[in-house]
C-alpha cells in the first residue's frame, strides 16, 4: 500500500486528494499538522426525516489513525450518521466537520478523500470485477493507467485477483463485500467509512474480512464502522459509541465500557420456562446485578464461578450454567434493557 | 462537467458488453417496418385515387419512412430512461455508488441524457441508411434527419427520465407506454397526415413532440423545407428537452440525496 501512495504522488501530483499531506496521515499519523485536530468533529449533529428524528443531537470526535465504531441495533441512527459523514445526506441541524471541511459546501472535496463501504453493495452487475474498480477510479479522476494498476493491486489485497475478469453476479457474499472494500480503497482514502461491513456473512468470510480491515488499521488508516455485532466492535474498534434510539448512550474503548457498565464475568442460567417464571426473588443478592431475559437469567458478578455456586447452594437447579467474560452485548443490555440483535 | 464525461465513459463501458444483442434489431426493425407498412400497405394507398394529393404526390413509403424514423427515436429514447434508469436508482443503486465519490447529480443527469443522445445518433443513422437503401430519402437534406431524430428521442427521454426518478417501482412505466407513447405513435402524423384528424382534436397533435419531429424529418427527407415551421419544430423539441432536464435535476436529487 505504501507503494500505491508513491505511485499516486508521481502520477497525480496536482490532485489535492493525493498530495503529500494526505499520504502522510496514512503513513505517519500524528506527525502532521492535522494530527491535533480531529478528522471528524460532530456537535449536536441531527438528522430528521419529516417528523422522524433519526439522529438526535449527537457529539463525537474521531482522531486520525483511530478505529472508531458506532454500535447499536437496527434503526439506532448509525447509518444516517455515516451518510452525513459521507456527504450524501444533508445534515438537519448541528455542526459537522469532516477532514476539517464542511460537508454542506465542500462535499466533493471531502468525498475525494473518503472510502465508503455502504451497507448494501452497490457493485455494477453489468461490469467485470476489475472493471468495477477501474470505473470507480475514474470517478476519482485517476488516469486509466493508474486506475488499472491500482485495481490489480487491490484485487490482490482482497484476494480476488483470480476472479478479476469474472462477472460480479456469481461471486459469493463475502467476495462481493471484499470487492466493495477494494473499490472503497481505489482513491487511497484518508478515512474509510464501513457501514455494517460483515452483516449477513458466514463466519469464515467475516474473519477474512476482519483480517483485511485489521491490516488497513495497521497501515494507519482511520476506520469508522457501524455494527451490531459486539465481537466485531471488540475486534476492530479502539473506541466506540453505543447508539440507541437516535442518541449516543455511552462512549469509550470496548474494555472501558465493559468495566464501567458490566462486571468482569457473567453467569447465564437457563431454567425451564415455568421455573423461571416462579423464581421471584430467589436470586436476589447472588450477584452485583441480576437480569431476567425471556429465555435465561444473567448474573453479573466479578467471580462467575462463585455466583454459580451460590445459586446452587440456594437449591436452584438450572438446566444449563454458562460462566463467561462479559461483552459489549452486556453493556448494551445494561444501557437499554434490550439485546442488540432483535 | 468532468462528472458527465465519466458517466458517458461508464455507459460506453457497459455498452461495450451489451451492444451485440441490440445490433440485429437496430437493422432489422427499420427493414421490417419499411417493407410491411411502406411497401406492403403503401401499394394499396398509392393505388387509391385521393391519397396522392394528400401526401403531396410522393409514394406512401417515402412519406411514411420519416414518420417511422421519428417514432423509432421516440421508442428508443423513451425506453432507455425507464427500466435501465430505474435499475440504477432503485435496484442496483449504481448512482448511490457514484455519489459516494466526487461525482454529482448534474453530472449523472447530463451524462445519461448525453449518452442517450449518442445512442440515438447511432440508431437514427442506421435507420437513415436503411431508408436510403430502399430509395426513400428524396433530398440530400435528409442527412440532417439524424440529428433531428436524436432531438425527437431526447424530447421524450428527458421528461420521462425525470418521471422515472419519482417512481419506486416499474408499475408507472406501463401507463407511459400504453397511454403516452402508443397513442402518440398512432396519431402524430406518422401513418397519415394530421389534416385527416377531426378539426377538434387536431391541435392535440401540435402538442405532441413526436409530430414536431415527424414533420421536420419529413420536410428534410422529402425536400419540402418550410423554414418558419421548421424553426417552430426545433423550438418545441428543445423546450421539451430543456424542461425535462431541469425537472430531472430536481427529481434525481430527491431520489438520491435524502
Amino acid at each position: 500500500m505504501y507503494h500505491l501512495a508513491l505511485m499516486s504522488q508521481t502520477l497525480a501530483p496536482t490532485d489535492p486528494a493525493h498530495a503529500p499531506g494526505g499520504a502522510a496521515i496514512a503513513g505517519m499519523r500524528g506527525a502532521t499538522s492535522e494530527g491535533t485536530t480531529p478528522l471528524i468533529r460532530a456537535r449536536r449533529l441531527t438528522k430528521k426525516f419529516g417528523e422522524f428524528t433519526a439522529v438526535d443531537a449527537v457529539d463525537f470526535d474521531v482522531a486520525a489513525g483511530e478505529s472508531f465504531g458506532f454500535l447499536g441495533p437496527n434503526g439506532a441512527g448509525k447509518t444516517s450518521t455515516m451518510r452525513m459523514i459521507g456527504c450524501v445526506s444533508p445534515i438537519t441541524d448541528g455542526e459537522l466537520r469532516v477532514l476539517g471541511m464542511d460537508p454542506t459546501t465542500d462535499g466533493a472535496r471531502i468525498k475525494a478523500r473518503l472510502g465508503v463501504v455502504p451497507q448494501q453493495d452497490t457493485l455494477d452487475m453489468e461490469l467485470t470485477v476489475r472493471e468495477n474498480l477501474i470505473i470507480y477510479g475514474r470517478y476519482f479522476d485517476l488516469s486509466r493507467r493508474e486506475a488499472k494498476h491500482r485495481a490489480d493491486e487491490l484485487l490482490e489485497f482482497v484476494q480476488l485477483l483470480d476472479r478479476a475478469d469474472s462477472q460480479v453476479e456469481p461471486l459469493s457474499g463475502g467476495m462481493k463485500r471484499r470487492l466493495t472494500i477494494a473499490r472503497s480503497l481505489i482513491n487511497e482514502p484518508d478515512l474509510l467509512l464501513l457501514d455494517e461491513p460483515t452483516t449477513g456473512l458466514d463466519p469464515q468470510a467475516r474473519h477474512l474480512l476482519w483480517d483485511r480491515l485489521y491490516r488497513l488499521k495497521q497501515q494507519g488508516k482511520t476506520l469508522i464502522l457501524t455494527t451490531h455485532y459486539m465481537d466485531e466492535a471488540e475486534q476492530l474498534c479502539d473506541r466506540l459509541v453505543v447508539m440507541d434510539k437516535a442518541r449516543i448512550v455511552a462512549e469509550g474503548s470496548p474494555r472501558s465500557l465493559i468495566e464501567q457498565y458490566a462486571t468482569r464475568e457473567v453467569v447465564e442460567l437457563r431454567f425451564p420456562v415455568d421455573v423461571q417464571e416462579s423464581l421471584d426473588g430467589r436470586l436476589d443478592g447472588l450477584a452485583a446485578r441480576v437480569e431476567q431475559l425471556p429465555d435465561r437469567v444473567l448474573l453479573y458478578a466479578d467471580d462467575g464461578e462463585a455466583a454459580a455456586a451460590a445459586a446452587h447452594d440456594r437449591g436452584l437447579r438450572p438446566e444449563t450454567v454458562l460462566v463467561r467474560r462479559s461483552t459489549l452485548e452486556d453493556v448494551f443490555l445494561r444501557l437499554t434493557g434490550r439485546s442488540l440483535i432483535e | 462537467m468532468t462528472a458527465a464525461i465519466r458517466v458517458l465513459e461508464y455507459d460506453a463501458r457497459v455498452f461495450r458488453r451489451t451492444w451485440r444483442g441490440g445490433l440485429v434489431m437496430t437493422f432489422l426493425s427499420p427493414v421490417l417496418f419499411l417493407a410491411s407498412m411502406g411497401f406492403g400497405l403503401g401499394r394499396f394507398v398509392d393505388s387509391a385515387g385521393t391519397a396522392g394529393a394528400a401526401l403531396g404526390g410522393v409514394p406512401y413509403a417515402a412519406w411514411l419512412a420519416p414518420g417511422l424514423l421519428a417514432a423509432q427515436a421516440m421508442q428508443t429514447g423513451g425506453f432507455a430512461v425507464t427500466y435501465p434508469i430505474m435499475g440504477r436508482i432503485v435496484w442496483d443503486k449504481t448512482y448511490h455508488g457514484m455519489l459516494a465519490t466526487p461525482m454529482t447529480i448534474p453530472g449523472i443527469v447530463f451524462g445519461e441524457i448525453g449518452w442517450i443522445g449518442i445512442r440515438l445518433l447511432l440508431s437514427s443513422a442506421v435507420f437513415l441508411v436503411v431508408m436510403a437503401g430502399f430509395g426513400l430519402v428524396l433530398s440530400p437534406a435528409g442527412i440532417v434527419a439524424v440529428p433531428v431524430a436524436t432531438l425527437t428521442g431526447l424530447a421524450f427521454a428527458a421528461p420521462i427520465c425525470a418521471f422515472t426518478a419519482t417512481q419506486r417501482n416499474d408499475q408507472g412505466f406501463n401507463a407511459i407506454f400504453r397511454f403516452g407513447l402508443t397513442p402518440l405513435f398512432l396519431f402524430s402524423g406518422t401513418f397519415f397526415p394530421i389534416e385527416q384528424l377531426p378539426a377538434v382534436i387536431r391541435p392535440l397533435a401540435w402538442l405532441s413532440p413526436l409530430w414536431h419531429g415527424v414533420d421536420l424529418i419529413r420536410q428534410l427527407s422529402l425536400g419540402r423545407f418550410d423554414a418558419p415551421l421548421a424553426l417552430a419544430h426545433l423550438v418545441v423539441l428543445s423546450a421539451f428537452i430543456v424542461v425535462g432536464v431541469a425537472v430531472a435535476l430536481v427529481t434525481f436529487r430527491r431520489a438520491l440525496v435524502t
